[in-house]
Formats: structure tokens, C-alpha cells, sequence
């Protein structure tokens, strides 16, 4: 046998998963097919809000290859209502959300109508014939009118476009200090609001559905992060039982958020096929794809910061209004909410309060797009201490060294309630302040002030941390989420000594194949190869909770090490067995039982001759089954803790208002890595769209409702063009809440990266009279802000095609 | 209408639809499924494949334009199981996450890199402007396509791509 002596977590090993994508042989749910497959196109509401009086399909009806076309009225029966698992307060307003409208649309982009046909082609073809007629409505989009009284409603039926109010106050909860007193003794005061921008998460591979009805169960393929949450909720919702559905994940080319969701698409190709008793396929168009698939962000966030002249933080006070959009989805409400604990971030506040009113508009609805919460905070705190900074006078590095958690003081509670277990700021900043250059670049700054060059130069600091490795399940409980935030996995011995590795984990792209093959290679000293990693079917893992919230490693890797150390109590019973020696004579190491004392030279067995011997079962110890195979569930106790210090150097052409990053520099602490190369990559995409978000995206819906930025040239997701190169490097701090000691990475770029570069913008241009600019900073935006001197020039941003000014507000070209 | 085309080095001649694009052509008739829909604007290039050695956003080019022409799709490009080169490349330096932009942008490389074999850094960023990825950052993927151009120096490279019995195409005879 091969042992492993060399580990392989903390290896860059290239991905197991590659073989296929750079092949061409993937199998995207939008590839597969079935005999007879049937395939099912949605006619969208291109009405914000109105009442549908008349639907005409018996044009459509008679047109080639038209199976079936089914309206709202046809499927109102049972098509029930969509998910929304987070009733994150007792009287939560939550209105019915139909997978198809019957007699109301609330958002431009909803299905009215589904045309079922023999080919994509025909089915879309069917659609131009169907006619609708709507009554319009009056249109609700701005969430500050809509909390207003006598404001127009998008649901009559609930009497109100609230959906929720969430409190959390130190005072109240005892874990600090009240929040109005400190705000009354302060010396400084500063109030800001800013403006998350809506989102859209535009994960690269369209969603595609496709439901087999002829079988015994269910089978529906989705590209979906949630495959096990799907299954629970189709038959929760659908009046199917549980055990009749099987849900698969594919390949599923990527997500972030996007994909954490119980769609209106899958629930009515779910219904259709059921109808017909025939597979029945359905495929988004990226238009379709932008315009109904849910968005993220969208919050108007109110800050209030107390100090003392000195710099020391004495008061936080977070008032949130949070878009819903038209319908709750499946985490809609809580997203605001998980950042309620992350608004304090790493800096010792004694008093905090946080206030988050969520609000229904006629627009698409919202949910998680990466970093979920997290990112609205860190931001806004990020911004603030930038402007506490230039209130007392001090680097804004020094004001947040002043105030942030110093590493002796961990594990440290915080005002938010959340016990930090562990992490090192200080190490972190210095090796970044290093590498970027910090004081070099602050004198060419100085320089470039004081000669009045046209570019001018900014440097924007976001130290953040966030909480992830979703989740403890009490804490979830606490929280009133409808779940647990466990994971799930099993270790299956082969006979010949290969090893399969069942997680409930479900990746999109991450890369878990590779990583959970190190992860188990070193735990049961067989080799990386010999481990195949199986997932994303509800079949063959039967159990899990799926991918979101940087929870795979901390949660899901967990639970195959668990499994692991099960197989291993297994086996050592019979390798001592095999070895004629008590069971607590002999150790394993390296994949290898020997009898403690006698060498790594002596004979032993492996774990492969363990497996082969329990296959064979001729000679067990008496009571021992012949099975290796051990499964576990892992909840964690706390969250994880990722932080980093992120540096960003910017050149504003004070001419035209563009803006270039010149260089960004980031130093994360994500614990432990199992494979820096993973890690590295995920750190670059996080950076590409938290970037983003700063500079280039925005989802915008005009006066009438309508998404404007409805395709991929409106929608700027950055090019290669468009992005630097980043440096990225690491400290390492050990999480203490798990025994891999890891903390995460899926959304750490993303959180750290967007105040990083709007602190670069405003500093570059700060001495202009301009303390902020509205996300994202086009060369509009900032031009209008260096040109007025406005604090807040760009408005509350009507205009689409940000990066590139390249569309005015009516929608022109220029 | 009828067409006939050279597909990764086999030919199709079929009746296909005046408007039936190229891309769908090739998925829904020939199941050359590792070429993708990204989008529906010609943005993102997820389905860029060569025709007569350029490269196309198949999703822009209807099939009766191809009547004639030899395509190559990111499953024409490993011979007897060897990758090419770009291939290997973005598996080296982890130039992909989910894989779904890796057809396009690994075809998109191989026509930016038959233009100009050794590329900087910027012009593999501009080279690669019309592919859209949303899990890299690029960062990795300009290194790959880096590596590959020192790697095919010499000509080890897109002569892989070349369909038997014809003669070097336009975007592989560097």
C-alpha cells in the first residue's frame, strides 16, 4: 500500500473536477435530456403592478408542437405558495407568494402564462401568441415612500408595505451599554446614510430545471446550491411526499446566493410535468435570468457614530430600510438580519442598536447574493470609521487600530452578542501595509495633492471580519430560522480499499471534490486518488444541508471528519484483531494499525487490508459487523470568524471621473487552509465582485418598474479588462470553534472589497469637499461629485450602465 | 434548409431551420453540449468556438452560416487524449471555479494567442474582453493563458485544433 506521509491539507493540489470542464464533458442540467422531453417556456408580466383580467391562450394553444399552455387560473389549485423559511418576527407580514400569477402581478418579470412544446423553439414561438390584458396598478419602488402612511400598496391584503421590523439593542440585551446615552455624552457625532445598490448575482450558467414524472419518485434536476432543501420543500409545498421526489445538482456552474433558492420555475416544471405525466424541461434566458431571478442588496442604511475626540468609538446605531421586492423568498427577510451582528465588526463598541424595517416594492424580489448582510455592514462601517477618522484628525488606519479587538483579548464577546474565538488584526494589517506600500503610497498621495495633479490618488483601509460557517442550530432557532445549520457526510470502504466520501454539502464550483479528498486522504492515509467525493443527489446523499454562507469546510468537511474518526474506531477494532493485540495496544497513523510501541518499521495493516478483511468477514471479532462505513452530523458550536485588512490604491481622473485601481493588496486569516490555491481563487473572485459592486453594478428599474439593465450589456459584470491584478497573502489564526481549524472563504473578498475601494474614491477626492459618493462610482457619479463639491452627488442613482457612463437616466445612449 | 458542416472532425449534413443558431445547432442536433448558452446578447462568449479557425460567439452565428465550414468546439481540441495545451494550461494555474465560461474563454485564448503568441498581461485582459467570468476574477485565467503561450512556443500548439485533411486553418497555423 501507498501511505501518505506527507499531509495533504495545506497542498495546492490542482482540482479533480477540472477533467471534465475544460473538456467540454459536463453535464449542466440544460444538457440533459429524456425520451419525449417536453420543454416549457414562461410568458413574464411586463407590468410592475397590475390586475390581470384577461388571459387568451387559444391561439397559442393551436400552434405547432404545443402541448399544453396553462395560465395562473389552471394551476391555482395546487400550485401553493412559495417557501419563505425566515419569519424572523411573530407577526411578520408574509403575503402568498403564487409560482404564477392568477389575477395580480406584483413585479415585471412574474410568470402569467407557460407554454409546454415539443421544442424550446416552438414553445417560445407559442408565447408571442398568448395574449394578456392588465389593469394597471400604482407602482411602489421607493421603500422610503412606501413606510409612509397612506403610502400605495403592493399588497392590499396585508395593509402595509412592511413586512418586518428587527430590533437588536445592546442595552436590552444586556451586552453593552444604551445606545441613545452614549450618543447624548459623546464629543463626536457622525450621521451618514448610505446606499446599498440593488444587485444582481448573475452566476454564470443560466438556471435550467428539468422534472422526470414517469419513474416511482420524482426526479428533478435543478441547478441549484440546495438540492436537499429543495426536495424537502417541493414535497412540503407541492402535496407530494417526501420519499416520492428525488432532487440532483449537477454540475451547477456557479451561484453565490443566487442559487439558494426555491424557485417559481422549479415548483411550476415540478406542476407541469405532474399535469402532463411527461418530462418537462425549462431553461432561463440570461434576460429572463436578470430580470426574475432574485436580486440582492438594495438597502438605504442610517449611521450613527459616537466617540470621544481622541478616536475611541463610544456608540453605533444602525437604522436599515431593506427591499424585499414583490414576494418573501426563501431567506428574503433575514438577510438584512445577518448582518445585524457584523455592523460592530472587529471594534469595541460599549453601546449598539440596530433597527432593520424590511420593505415590499413592486420589484423583483430579493434574497442572498454573496456575503448576505455582511457585506451591507462591513461597508457601512468601514465608510464610518473613514469618516470618524477625518472628523478627529487621525490616519484612518490608526483610528481603527485604536478601536479594534487586540489579539490577546480573544476569545471576545462582543456588543452584538457574538463570541469571537479567535483572530489577529494587528498581524494581518502590518503584512499588509507592507506589501502594498502604505506609507510610500500616502507621501505620493500627499505629493499629488499639493501639485494639484489632475489624477489624484486615494487609499481606502476595510479591516473586516464576518461570521460564517452558517450555522449553530440553536443560534438559528434563536433566530426563528426554519432549519438547522448542521451538515451531513459518509465514509463508505470499498472493498479494494478506495474510499467514497458522501457529503450533504452541494458545490457549485468550489472545489470540495479536491479539498475533501486531502481532507480525508490525511484523516484515513489513503492516497488523494483513491477518494471519490459524491454529492448533489438526494439518492446517493440522502442527507444534508447544502452550500451557502461559507459553511462547506466549517460544517460540512467537519462532518466527514467525524466519519472519519467513526471508520477509524471501526477498523481499529479489527486491525487489532488482525494484529492478535488489544484494541488499545494499537494505533493508527499514516493509513497504518500497528501495535503502539513496536515502530514504523514493524508489521501492521492498513486500512485497506482493515476493509478487504471486513468485506471478506471470515474472521471478525465476535459482535463486530462487517462494516467499515460510518456516517456523521455535524453542528457547530459557534461561527467562524474570517478577517483580513484590505488596501486599495485608486487614481481618480479628476477630469473625466474615472477611476482606476492602481493596486489592491489583501492579507486575509482564514484559519487553517486545506489548499492554497482554492482558497487564492475564491479570495480573487470575492475581490472581482465586491469590486464590482463599488464600481461597475447596479440593477436598475425605471419609474414604470422596468428592470432597465435587463441584459449583460447593461449589467456591467466586470471583464478581465475591467479588473487589476490582486495581491493576495495570508495569516494564519487557527479557528479554535472546529478541529480542522478553519474558518471559510466563500464570501471574504466580496465583504472586504467594496468599502476598501469606495474609502479609496472618496480619499482620493475627499479634499473637494466630497465625504461620499453613491455606489457604483462611475465616472459620473464621481466626476459630478469632484464638480459640485455634493456629498452625495449621483442621487439615489436613477441611471443604468454605470462603469461606463455609458447610459443616461432616459435610457439614452451618449 | 440543408447544410453541411465539419464538426471537431466529423461531418453533419443536415435540414435544419433558417433561423436555428449555431450554437443550438450544435447542442440540440449534434449533443456537442460542452459548448454553452451563457447569454442572449453576445455578451458573455460562454459559447465561443471557432469557425474556420476564428473565433465566433456561436449564439451570433446562425447554422446555415456555417454551411461549409469547419467548427471546432472545446471537444475537438485534446487529440488521443492529449489536452491542448490551453487546456492544460487552465488546469495547471486554476483558472476556472464552476467551468461554465471555461469552453468560451479556453477557445477565446487559443484565437488570441494564434493573433499574438506572447501576449502581456494586458493584452490577454483586453484579448479576453468579450468573455465574461464570475467566479475568478480573472486573475488566474490571464496566468493560464500566460502559461500556455510560453508553453506553445514553438509551435506546440493550435495545430491541435486542426481537423484532419484540411489545410492549417486562419486562427492555428502559428
Amino acid at each position: 500500500m501507498t501511505a501518505t506521509i506527507e499531509p495533504e491539507v495545506g497542498k495546492s493540489r490542482l482540482r479533480k473536477e477540472d477533467a471534465r470542464l475544460i473538456t467540454g464533458r459536463t453535464r449542466w442540467t440544460d444538457n440533459l435530456t429524456l425520451p419525449g422531453l417536453l420543454h416549457m417556456a414562461i410568458l413574464r408580466s411586463p407590468m410592475a403592478h397590475a390586475r390581470i383580467t384577461n388571459v387568451d391562450t387559444s391561439a397559442a394553444k393551436d400552434m405547432s408542437g404545443v402541448v399544453a399552455v396553462f395560465t395562473g387560473a389552471d394551476l391555482a389549485g395546487e400550485q401553493g405558495s412559495l417557501p419563505c423559511a425566515w419569519p424572523i418576527t411573530e407577526d411578520m407580514k408574509s403575503p402568498n407568494a403564487p409560482s404564477i400569477a392568477v389575477d395580480r402581478v406584483n413585479f415585471a418579470g412574474e410568470a402569467v402564462a407557460v407554454v409546454i412544446a415539443r421544442s424550446a423553439y416552438e414553445a417560445a414561438d407559442a408565447l408571442e401568441a398568448i395574449d394578456v390584458d392588465y389593469d394597471d396598478l400604482p407602482v411602489v419602488l421607493d421603500m422610503a415612500a412606501a413606510v409612509e402612511d397612506g403610502a400605495d400598496l403592493v399588497h392590499e391584503e396585508l395593509g402595509t408595505n412592511k413586512n418586518a421590523t428587527w430590533i437588536f439593542d445592546s442595552g436590552e440585551a444586556e451586552t453593552g451599554g444604551d445606545v441613545e446615552q452614549a450618543i447624548a455624552d459623546s464629543e463626536v457625532v457622525i450621521e451618514r446614510t448610505y446606499r446599498q445598490q440593488r444587485l444582481i448575482p448573475a452566476f454564470m450558467e443560466p438556471r435550467s430545471v428539468m422534472c422526470d414524472p414517469t419513474g416511482e419518485q420524482f426526479t428533478l434536476w435543478s441547478a441549484t446550491q440546495i438540492p436537499h432543501i429543495l426536495r424537502f420543500l417541493i414535497a412540503a409545498q407541492l402535496s407530494v411526499p417526501e420519499h416520492k421526489v428525488r432532487v440532483i445538482a449537477p454540475d451547477v456552474g456557479g451561484g453565490f446566493g443566487g442559487k439558494l433558492q426555491v424557485t417559481p420555475e422549479e415548483f411550476l416544471v415540478f406542476l407541469v410535468a405532474r399535469r402532463l405525466g411527461k418530462p418537462v424541461k425549462y431553461t432561463e434566458s440570461r434576460s429572463e435570468s436578470l430580470l426574475s431571478a432574485h436580486h440582492g442588496r438594495d438597502q438605504i442604511q442610517k449611521m450613527t457614530l459616537s466617540a470621544r475626540r481622541d478616536g475611541t468609538v463610544t456608540g453605533l446605531k444602525v437604522e436599515l430600510l431593506a427591499d424585499m421586492g414583490a414576494y418573501l423568498r426563501l431567506v428574503s427577510p433575514g438577510i438584512p438580519i445577518l448582518g445585524a451582528f457584523m455592523y460592530n465588526s472587529i471594534y469595541k463598541f460599549p453601546a449598539y442598536r440596530f433597527v432593520c424595517t424590511n420593505v415590499f416594492t413592486n420589484k423583483t424580489p430579493t434574497d442572498a447574493y454573496r456575503g448576505a448582510g455582511r457585506p451591507e455592514a462591513t461597508y457601512a462601517i468601514e465608510r464610518m470609521m473613514d469618516e470618524l477618522a477625518v472628523e478627529v484628525g487621525m490616519d484612518p488606519m490608526a483610528v481603527r487600530e485604536k478601536n479594534w479587538i487586540k489579539h490577546e483579548e480573544f476569545p471576545f464577546t462582543t456588543v452584538a452578542g457574538l463570541t469571537y474565538d479567535s483572530g489577529n488584526y494587528e498581524a494581518a494589517t502590518d503584512k499588509a501595509k507592507e506589501l502594498f506600500g502604505y506609507d510610500a503610497l500616502r507621501t505620493e498621495q500627499r505629493e499629488r495633492r499639493e501639485r494639484g495633479d489632475s489624477v489624484q490618488l486615494g487609499i481606502g483601509i476595510s479591516t473586516f471580519t464576518e461570521m460564517c460557517g452558517l450555522a449553530p442550530s440553536r443560534v438559528l432557532g434563536s433566530l426563528a430560522y426554519g432549519a438547522g445549520g448542521w451538515e451531513h457526510a459518509a465514509i463508505r470502504m470499498l472493498p479494494t480499499g478506495k474510499v467514497e466520501v458522501v457529503t450533504g454539502s452541494s458545490p457549485h464550483g468550489q472545489g470540495h471534490e479536491t479539498a475533501w479528498s486531502q481532507i480525508v486522504a490525511d484523516q484515513l492515509g489513503v492516497p488523494f486518488e483513491d477518494i471519490e467525493v459524491i454529492h448533489g443527489d438526494t439518492q446517493s446523499s440522502h442527507k444534508g444541508m447544502d452550500t451557502y454562507g461559507s459553511r462547506s469546510l466549517t460544517v460540512g468537511a467537519m462532518a466527514v471528519v467525524k466519519a472519519a474518526d467513526k471508520v477509524k474506531e471501526k477498523a481499529a477494532k479489527v486491525a487489532a484483531h488482525m494484529l492478535e493485540a488489544g484494541e488499545d495496544d494499537v494505533e493508527f497513523a499514516a493509513g497504518t494499525f500497528r501495535v503502539r510501541g513496536t515502530g514504523a518499521e514493524s508489521a501492521g495493516v492498513s486500512i485497506q487490508d482493515v476493509a478487504l478483511a471486513v468485506f471478506a468477514a471470515h474472521d471478525l471479532p465476535d459482535g463486530v459487523e462487517p462494516n467499515l462505513d460510518s456516517e456523521a452530523t455535524f453542528d457547530p458550536e459557534n461561527f467562524s470568524f474570517p478577517h483580513g485588512t484590505h488596501l486599495c490604491a485608486t487614481e481618480v481622473d479628476t477630469e473625466t471621473g474615472r477611476v482606476s485601481i492602481r493596486s489592491y493588496v489583501c492579507v486575509d486569516d482564514i484559519g487553517n487552509v486545506v489548499n492554497p490555491m482554492i482558497v487564492e481563487g475564491q479570495v480573487h473572485g470575492g475581490l472581482a465582485q465586491g469590486i464590482a459592486q463599488a464600481l461597475f453594478e447596479e440593477a436598475v428599474h425605471d419609474e414604470s418598474g422596468t428592470l432597465t439593465t435587463g441584459t449583460l450589456a447593461d449589467y456591467l459584470v466586470p471583464s478581465a479588462a475591467d479588473l487589476p491584478s490582486f495581491t493576495t497573502d495570508r495569516t494564519e489564526t487557527p479557528a479554535t470553534s472546529n478541529v480542522l481549524g478553519v474558518k471559510g472563504v466563500g464570501e471574504a473578498g466580496t465583504i472586504a472589497s467594496t468599502p476598501a475601494v469606495v474609502n479609496a474614491v472618496v480619499d482620493a477626492v475627499r479634499h473637494f469637499g466630497v465625504n461620499d459618493i453613491q455606489m457604483p462610482c462611475t465616472p459620473m457619479r464621481v466626476w459630478h461629485a469632484i464638480h459640485t463639491g455634493q456629498t452625495d452627488a449621483g442621487g439615489l442613482g436613477g441611471e443604468a450602465g454605470g462603469g461606463l457612463g455609458s447610459i443616461d437616466s432616459s435610457g439614452g445612449a451618449r | 434548409m440543408r447544410i453541411t458542416v465539419n464538426v471537431d472532425g466529423t461531418k453533419f449534413t443536415d435540414d435544419v431551420e433558417p433561423r436555428q443558431l449555431l450554437v443550438h445547432y450544435l447542442r440540440e442536433r449534434l449533443g456537442k453540449v460542452g459548448t454553452v448558452v451563457g447569454c442572449d446578447t453576445s455578451n458573455c462568449g460562454a459559447c465561443t468556438v471557432h469557425l474556420d479557425g476564428h473565433s465566433v460567439k456561436s449564439c451570433s452565428v446562425l447554422a446555415v452560416q456555417a454551411d461549409g465550414a469547419e467548427v471546432t468546439t472545446i471537444e475537438g481540441l485534446a487529440r488521443d487524449g492529449q489536452l491542448h495545451p490551453v487546456q492544460k494550461a487552465f488546469h495547471d494555474n486554476h483558472a476556472l471555479q464552476c467551468g461554465f465560461c471555461t469552453p468560451g474563454m479556453i477557445m477565446q485564448s487559443i484565437d488570441l494567442l494564434a493573433d499574438n503568441p506572447d501576449p502581456d498581461e494586458k493584452a490577454v485582459r483586453e484579448g479576453l474582453e468579450g468573455n465574461l467570468c464570475r467566479c475568478t476574477g480573472y486573475q488566474n485565467i490571464v496566468r493560464a493563458v500566460r502559461d500556455a503561450a510560453a508553453s506553445m512556443k514553438g509551435g506546440a500548439g493550435p495545430e491541435a485544433e486542426q481537423v484532419a485533411d484540411v489545410s492549417a486553418t486562419a486562427g492555428g497555423s502559428q
